[in-house]
């Protein structure tokens, strides 16, 4: 058992003129949830595609369980699962089904498929469902499907692209309770999102994405306190220029996206009295999160 | 390059049995209708053209025409069976449905998978081959047991029109492009290599042209079987037919690594 799960020494990818992925390295411990955050188009598909053998870098060195990729990816997939950022489940298949033909491409015996099957379709609430045809399913049922897909080979890695993209609050707190499930019996998870929330709610650790580029990494805990530290007041109704000009000698910091002033604040009560007299404005003080992280970082917000 | 092309040869000789399996039930929920939609188009010609040309035309090459056709309508249905499951199904597999892309998350390659659609799209043509050929057999078109020889040409025939076939998925953008396929190789194909008359009738270059055709060397196989007769160049025939299975299997694979893993 190596002492790594994945393993990215200066991967490089790009398509004509276009750098998608500019020199990227990451190590992924086995038994952690390892988050690539990024807006769209930061590279992160491309990064899980590589990861699974399915894109070959220009350069660079990847390695996942142990084994070389993309030259052996093959070997290294019968220990991976994958849940991708677009569902792609047989649609005329049951949910059943679904699980009994994905099995069978990992060599699966129909015996050995019999006995898994009832404890993943348990596994994803979907005991109900065994024989309802897949086009019948709600988006939230498709995407516990296709996590109880992904794990029919009893894969030690899990590779999934934006997981809960497009799924509603209720639908994605389930599969977010359903992933801690699993990394509580010890499965290695790499996920790509968007979803501010969704990192710091799972991931130990993260590496923060732009431009193909890591620009920062560490825990969400870790990257909050050492690019923010302190509170955060979101402004909004008012000049945010003149605004700005205002309260800047009593804030450690300002960034302005759109109409919206983000100040980070060690002592709030100083901003509130400078702005206590304006009429008009909405003031927003919270604790700092990764959203402020990459704000501070890039200069803008992540876009959805 | 050649280390990535490696990486996605068939990785053992039964992988392709899964995908093979995934279409097989797939297919079973829909078989009567597809069944029924596959045998009607060469039925149709085979009567139609049988009994109607037959009372003009008479006898061809000593034999009654609608027996003569015969051969050439079980050829037919094998070229437009595999082709059809290969250029509509195993292209919706491959880029609608995103079917290929998760088979590709598991251990498979992609040349288990188009090794299983290939060995799919023969096992349709076989079923469509041979049904016609039982259907001429009743009727009395087929000398027995000389017709089981026809069988396994068959199953080739499907897997060279599937190879073919994979080719032009492998390259098509859209279905738009599947016309082309079909109306400019396809159809002339069918009047070249000696399904509805014999090749001696045609002018000499276009005789020149037949022996590169697969579909004229099935014919050459499966008439003298289907009329027990004697044939000539067994060999070269089913050479012929295995190069036109295995090159573009290769080929394709090629072609399907640029547009599916880049």
């Amino acid at each position: 058992m190596s002492t790594v799960a994945i393993e990215l020494t200066g991967v490089k990818k790009s398509y004509g003129d276009k750098i998608v992925v500019d020199g990227l390295s990451f190590t992924v411990a086995p038994g952690e949830c390892f988050g690539l955050l990024g807006p769209n188009g930061a590279g992160k598909s491309t990064i899980a595609r590589m990861v699974l053998g399915m894109i070959s870098p220009d350069a660079g060195k990847i390695t996942v369980l142990g084994e070389p990729v993309p030259s052996r990816a093959r070997l290294a997939r019968m220990r991976v699962g994958v849940v991708p950022q677009f569902d792609n489940l047989d649609l005329e298949f049951t949910a059943r089904e679904n699980l009994l033909v994905f099995g069978r491409y990992f060599g699966m015996s129909a015996r050995e498929l019999e006995a898994v099957i009832p404890s993943l379709l348990e596994f994803a609430r979907l005991e109900s469902k065994a024989d309802a045809r897949v086009a019948e399913l709600s988006g939230g049922m498709k995407r516990r499907l296709t996590l109880a897909r992904a794990l029919i080979n009893d894969p030690q890695l899990l590779v999934m692209d934006e997981p809960t993209t497009g799924l509603d609050p209720h639908a994605r707190h389930l599969i977010w309770e359903r992933l801690r499930f699993l990394l509580a019996r010890g499965k290695t998870i790499i996920l790509t999102t968007h979803f501010m929330e969704e990192a710091e709610r799972l991931c130990d650790r993260l590496c923060v994405l732009e431009h193909g580029r890591n620009i920062a990494e560490g825990s969400p805990h870790a990257l909050i306190e050492e690019h923010i530290g302190c509170h955060v007041i979101e402004i909004f109704g008012g000049n945010p220029h003149e605004l700005s000009s205002l309260i800047r000698p009593y804030v450690q910091h300002i960034e302005v996206s759109g109409e919206t002033l983000f100040c980070y604040a060690p002592d709030p009560e100083q901003v509130h009295v400078q702005l206590r007299e304006r009429a008009g404005l909405r003031l927003l003080q919270r604790p700092p999160n990764l959203e402020d992280v990459f704000l501070r970082l890039t200069g803008r917000e992540i876009e959805r | 390059m050649g280390e990535g092309f490696a990486a996605a040869l068939p990785a053992n000789a039964w992988n392709w049995v899964a995908v093979w399996r995934r279409n097989y039930l797939a297919w079973k929920k829909v078989a009567l209708a597809s069944i029924l939609g596959n045998l009607a188009d060469p039925m149709i010609y085979f009567f139609g053209l049988g009994t109607g040309l037959g009372i003009m035309v008479g006898r061809v090459e000593g034999t009654s025409y609608i027996a003569f056709l015969a051969a050439g309508m079980v050829a037919a249905s094998a070229m437009t069976a595999s082709t059809f499951e290969t250029i509509y199904a195993a292209f919706a597999r491959m880029r609608d449905h995103r079917t290929w892309e998760a088979i590709l998350y598991t251990q498979l390659t992609l040349g288990d998978i188009v090794l299983g659609e290939l060995a799919w799209a023969a096992s349709r043509a076989f079923l469509a081959g041979t049904a016609i050929t039982i259907v001429a057999a009743m009727l009395g078109y087929a000398a027995w047991p000389s017709v089981l020889y026809a069988l396994p040409v068959i199953a080739l025939t499907g897997f060279a029109f599937a190879s073919l076939a994979m080719i032009v998925t492998a390259l098509a953008p859209s279905y738009d492009y599947f016309i082309f396929y079909q109306t400019l190789i396809l159809t002339p194909m069918l009047f070249l290599s000696g399904a509805v008359f014999p090749v001696t009738q045609l002018p000499g270059p276009f005789q020149q042209v037949a022996r590169f055709l697969p579909l004229a060397h099935s014919i050459d196989l499966i008439r003298p079987a289907m009329l027990d007769r004697p044939a000539g160049g067994i060999t070269l025939h089913i050479g012929a037919l295995c190069m036109y299975a295995v090159l573009p299997f290769f080929l394709s694979m090629g072609l399907f690594r640029r547009r599916l893993m880049r």
